[in-house]
C-alpha cells in the first residue's frame, strides 16, 4: 500500500498554520530532513539544517554503531532558538529522544516543537508531537517507509 | 606468530584493530566515513557523545608516546568512556609480572577495551588472542607495536589524504625517510594499496629500506628528487634514532642533505602537494623548518583528525564490529 507524502505535507503545513518569525525548521535525518525542506518553504520559515541521531541512539550496546555518512549540520545558533523539529513517522519516540539530546549538544533552545507526517502509535517514551498530519495505527510487524523517487515523496507499508 | 587474524569476527567484522594488513577495503572506508561524523564533535558546545558511556578504556603504554596516548585519551573521553592510564614501565611489569597476568588482572577490574603500545611486535595480537579466549567482547586497539604496525596512524594519514585530495585514484604518494624502522610506513603502505592508490613510492637510503618493500607493491627510490617528482602527497617519517642499531647512517647532517625535505626538493612535487609528518618532528633532520610551518604542511590537521579516527575505531570495536 502507498500513501502520498506530498499531500500529507500540505495537511501538516495547514495544521501548523501561522508561526513566529524566528521559527527554525530542523529535520531528523533522513526522511525528516526531506520533509523539513518542503515544510520550511510552505511556512516561509528558515531551514536550520538536519540532525543525525546515530551518536545518541540507545541501541548501541546491542547493535553497535549504525553505518551513516550523514552527520548533524545546523547552520543557526541553537541558544535561545525556537525550533520546529520534523520527522516522517512517530512510533516509539526513541528517535525524537535521541534528536533532542543531539540538539542540546549544540546549545539551549528556547522552545522545541515536534511535527510529524504520521503518528503510527506504539510509543515507548512519554513523547508526543504538537502537529500531526495523519494518525495511522499500524501493527508492530508493519514497516512504514518514506521513499523518494523522481523528487516525489511516498510512504510504503511493507511487512517488517 | 601472526598466522591467524584475531581482529575480525567470523562474519568479517572488526572486533580489534591490530593491523591494517589484510583489512578489507570496506572496513577501512567505513572507519574513515565514521571518523568524518566525529570530526564535527570537536566544534560543538558539548564535545562529547554518549556511545561509550559506562565503558572502561585502559591505556597500556609499555613504550612512551605523549601524542598517541593523549589523542587516544581525548578520543575515549569524547565518547564518554572512563579512561585509565597505566604507567606500565613503573609498575607491575617492572616487578616481574607477565603481560598476560597484567591483562587478566585488568579484565578482573572489568576493562572493556585495551589500547596497547608495546616495543615488541605482536604484543597486541597476543593480548587480543587472549581476550578472545577468556573474555570475548573485550576489544584491543594497537597503538603501535615494535616495527610492525601503527594502524590508527595509518588510518589518520588516509583520512588526511582523503580530506585534501578527495580520492585515492590517480594519486602519487611518496613515503620518505627511515622506512626500515617505521611501523607508520608499513601501515601507510597497506592502507594506500588497499584503497586503490596506484603510485606508492618509498624514498630513502638503501640501509633504511627493507628488502620486502618491492613485494608490497611499491616502487623504491634512493634519489629523493626523483622519488618525489610530480607527487601529490609527501609523507615524511621521523628518523628513529632510538631504534637504530649499529651504524646505519653516517650522520643526521648527511641524512638531511640527501633526504631532508627542503623547499628546493619539495619544488619537484606538484605545486599543490601536501606535506605530512606523524610527529614528533626533527626539524633540520627530516624537514626544513619553513616547510614544516609552510602552507603545504598538514601536520597539525593530522593530529586533529587523529582524534576523530580514534573515536571511530573505538566506537566500532566497542560495538562488536557493527557499522
Amino acid at each position: 500500500m502507498q500513501l502520498d507524502a506530498e499531500q500529507l505535507i500540505d495537511v501538516l503545513a495547514e495544521k501548523i498554520g501561522a508561526t513566529d518569525e524566528g521559527t527554525v525548521v530542523v529535520g531528523i535525518h533522513s526522511g525528516g530532513a526531506w520533509i523539513a525542506e518542503r515544510l520550511a518553504t510552505r511556512l516561509g520559515r528558515a531551514l536550520g539544517g538536519s540532525i543525525a541521531v546515530t551518536l545518541h541512539r540507545d541501541d548501541f550496546a546491542h547493535r553497535g554503531l549504525h553505518p551513516q555518512k550523514q552527520s548533524t549540520a545546523l547552520d543557526f545558533s541553537v541558544d535561545g532558538s525556537d525550533v520546529l523539529l520534523v520527522d516522517d513517522v512517530l512510533e516509539s519516540g526513541r528517535t525524537v529522544r535521541a534528536a533532542l539530546n543531539e540538539l542540546f549538544d549544540f546549545g539551549r533552545p528556547k522552545r522545541v516543537r515536534l511535527a510529524v507526517l504520521i503518528d503510527r502509535a506504539g510509543r515507548e517514551l512519554p513523547i508526543e508531537a504538537q502537529f500531526v498530519a495523519m494518525t495511522l495505527p499500524l501493527d508492530p510487524n508493519q514497516a512504514l517507509d518514506l521513499t523518494r523517487a523522481d523528487g516525489h515523496l511516498r510512504f510504503e507499508i511493507l511487512p517488517r | 606468530m601472526l598466522t591467524t587474524n584475531p581482529q575480525l569476527t567470523a562474519d568479517k567484522k572488526l572486533r580489534h584493530l591490530l593491523t591494517i594488513d589484510g583489512l578489507p577495503k570496506a572496513i577501512i572506508e567505513n572507519i574513515l566515513d565514521t571518523a568524518a561524523q566525529f570530526v564535527s564533535v570537536g566544534d560543538r558546545e558539548v564535545k562529547k557523545v554518549p556511545l561509550l558511556r559506562g565503558k572502561s578504556v585502559f591505556n597500556l603504554f609499555f613504550e612512551n608516546s605523549t601524542r598517541t596516548r593523549t589523542t587516544f585519551e581525548i578520543a575515549a573521553k569524547r565518547l564518554s568512556a572512563d579512561v585509565i592510564n597505566l604507567n606500565i614501565g613503573a609498575s607491575s611489569t617492572a616487578k616481574g609480572e607477565s603481560l598476560i597476568d597484567t591483562i587478566d588482572n585488568l579484565i578482573a577490574m572489568d576493562a572493556d577495551m585495551f589500547v596497547v603500545r608495546h616495543a615488541q611486535s605482536g604484543a597486541p595480537h597476543l593480548i587480543a588472542k587472549h581476550t578472545n579466549l577468556v573474555r570475548p567482547g573485550v576489544a584491543v586497539v594497537n597503538a603501535g607495536d615494535g616495527r610492525h604496525a601503527h594502524p590508527t596512524q595509518g588510518l589518520l594519514d588516509m583520512y588526511t589524504i582523503r580530506h585534501y585530495k578527495k580520492s585515492f585514484h590517480n594519486l602519487s604518494v611518496a613515503i620518505v625517510g627511515d622506512i626500515l624502522h617505521s611501523r607508520v610506513a608499513r601501515s601507510g603502505i597497506h592502507a594506500l594499496t588497499t584503497l586503490g592508490c596506484p603510485d606508492v613510492r618509498v624514498v630513502g637510503p638503501k640501509t633504511l629500506i627493507p628488502t620486502e618493500c618491492e613485494r608490497m607493491g611499491v616502487s623504491v627510490h634512493h634519489d629523493m628528487k626523483r622519488g618525489i617528482e610530480g607527487c601529490d602527497v609527501v609523507m615524511m617519517l621521523r628518523l628513529q634514532n632510538e631504534r637504530m642499531e649499529g651504524p646505519l647512517l653516517p650522520s643526521a647532517q648527511e641524512f638531511y642533505k640527501s633526504f631532508g625535505l627542503t623547499a628546493e626538493k619539495l619544488a619537484r612535487a606538484k605545486p599543490d602537494a601536501i606535506v605530512m609528518h606523524p610527529g614528533p618532528m626533527n626539524r633540520g633532520v627530516e624537514i626544513e623548518s619553513r616547510i614544516a610551518d609552510g602552507a603545504q604542511a598538514v601536520i597539525l590537521p593530522q593530529v586533529t583528525f587523529g582524534i576523530a579516527v580514534r573515536m571511530a575505531v573505538m566506537s566500532i570495536v566497542a560495538g562488536g564490529g557493527a557499522a
